[in-house]
């Protein structure tokens, strides 16, 4: 069907092995500039392809959301999406927030917004999404690890939801809150390896920018546990830790807020975070990425791809100084 | 219990070798997660370093209990070491800087924990070559001081590992209890022995 941001959805063509050809098509060179290890290089040609998913499968609780957004590379599989988490409340492992996600209880859920805004106060999640039409959209999520996945959220823009509380004039940045429980906590909030609760934010016309999306599903079904349920951000322009998870909590704010991983350690993780190759992290390089399914890394792109959506935001701005 | 002077080293040999055919394993029937590649990376590099332990606990439990046969298979958990640190940086080259020599050179130069990582791998070829007997017994004292470079190793190597860590230092700890482990018998033989004389 037909969508106003992208034009048609057929896979444009592609089969679920033609991106990954296309990266080893582009290492070639260096491949056989350095003969050397060729051999060790046919023997991963040889291995069977790290798959990507098949065409999108539509069977869940929201088959029937209409693509808004999407993305030309094949999907991430939904198995490694939901089994290689960054979500340390349960667990600092990828693999602990599978293994813990029973310990979330997503229901009865509650939001408290609170701040800037005419109309604060506790709400149901039934009331935060009642008034919303559902939409998939296909982004790409890419990690302050340099890893990226490519995964069909279901959701609803971001500003749809903060227009609801009018928030005032003075309203300049948005802070969100993961679930912290003192006297219940998480499997992974009973070691203080984050001061919890996790905290992110957003400058407000970054939150109102309508690639700010929230999202309560994947692959057409509920947002298991590890993935942040029952409700989280997603920003695709900015590393993967500024979309928070498990939101129980959105205040409208005059100042920036103190963001978790930039209280950790403000001169790695800065409170834009926008997902730039020419900026590394002072440990690591984020010049090129692996996306989760490929051997081989690829190049990161400016904003994660959104650039024509979202540089306009950042005009006038340092980006090596706002990092 | 190993009485067989073969025995022992054959155990370790086997013990030591089977960490690299079950990741081969699982890497040929996708079982190493979502990310292989960088299953692959830390599992080798976490064996290099448990391996170099290994071969740095050899003369602390001589001293400690007195089995002096330990000492058999000091050289072959260093030649392991060797082994999955090549692994290691092999994986580094082929998949994460798809060979190219360039890339990396820009990684030696701008990331620390990489110069540091790759220095104790430079630092253990040295230590690799002079390892066999013959090499031994030419080199006479001099031996000794080279293989003192082991300490250096074993220092960069933590530092390379604590290097990348997020948040989460609980792992890298134990490693690090360890390796204090192994230097602090050391020195308190080596201040008991100095009083003695």
């Amino acid at each position: 069907m037909p969508s106003p941001l992208i034009p048609k959805f057929d896979n444009f063509g592609l089969k679920e092995n033609d991106v990954t050809d296309e990266q080893l098509y582009l290492s070639r060179r260096k491949f056989i500039g350095q003969g050397a290890l060729a051999g060790s290089l046919a023997f991963a040609s040889y291995l069977p392809l790290w798959a990507h998913a098949k065409a999108s499968q539509k069977q869940g609780k929201f088959a029937a959301a209409q693509r808004s957004y999407d993305h030309k590379e094949a999907l991430t599989r939904l198995e490694d999406i939901t089994s290689y988490n960054n979500f340390y409340e349960l667990g600092t492992d990828k693999s602990d927030p599978k293994t813990n996600a029973d310990a979330l209880q997503t229901s009865p859920w509650n939001i408290r917004i609170e701040g800037e805004c005419a109309k604060p106060g506790n709400y149901t999640l039934e009331d935060i999404l009642a008034p919303h039409t559902l939409e998939e959209r296909i982004y790409k999520l890419r990690c302050v690890e340099a890893w990226s996945m490519i995964i069909p959220w279901i959701g609803f823009p971001l500003a749809d939801l903060l227009k609801r509380f009018e928030p005032n004039s003075d309203a300049k940045y948005v802070a969100f809150e993961t679930l912290y429980d003192k006297k219940n906590p998480l499997p992974g909030q009973k070691r203080k390896v984050v001061p919890w609760p996790y905290r992110e934010g957003l400058r407000m016309d970054e939150a109102m920018n309508p690639l700010s999306f929230m999202a309560v599903g994947l692959y057409g079904d509920t947002l298991p546990n590890q993935n942040g349920a029952p409700i989280r951000l997603v920003v695709p322009w900015k590393y993967g830790f500024k979309s928070i998870k498990s939101i129980v909590k959105i205040r409208f704010s005059k100042t920036e807020p103190q963001t978790s991983w930039n209280d950790i350690a403000p001169r790695e993780y800065g409170f834009y975070s926008n997902v730039n190759p020419t900026v590394n992290h002072p440990r690591w390089s984020q010049k090129r990425e692996r996306r989760i399914g490929e051997l081989f890394k690829v190049p990161t792109e400016m904003f994660n791809g959104y650039e024509k959506e979202v540089a306009h935001l950042y005009k006038g701005m340092d980006l090596k100084k706002f990092y | 219990m190993l009485r067989a002077p073969g025995l022992l080293k054959a155990f370790t040999f086997i013990s030591l070798l089977a960490p690299v055919l079950v990741l081969v394993f699982n890497f040929a029937n996708r079982q190493l997660g979502a990310n292989p590649v960088e299953t692959l990376t830390h599992e080798t590099g976490q064996w290099a370093f448990i391996c170099l332990l290994i071969s740095l606990s050899c003369t602390p439990i001589k001293d400690v209990s007195g089995i002096k046969k330990i000492m058999r298979i000091r050289r072959m958990s260093g030649l392991f070491s060797f082994f999955y640190a090549c692994l290691h940086f092999a994986i580094y080259w082929v998949f994460d800087q798809s060979l190219s020599l360039e890339y990396v050179w820009d990684d030696l130069k701008d990331r620390p924990y990489i110069t540091l990582g790759f220095s104790a791998w430079l630092l253990l070829i040295p230590l690799t070559i002079t390892s066999t007997k013959k090499m031994r017994q030419r080199m006479g004292r001099a031996w000794l001081t080279l293989h003192k470079l082991v300490y250096l190793i074993a220092l960069l190597a933590l530092a390379h590992y604590i290097w990348l860590i997020r948040a989460d230092y609980s792992e890298v700890l134990l490693f690090a209890l360890w390796l204090t482990a192994t230097l602090a018998i050391r020195a308190y033989f080596w201040i008991k022995n100095a009083f003695r004389h």
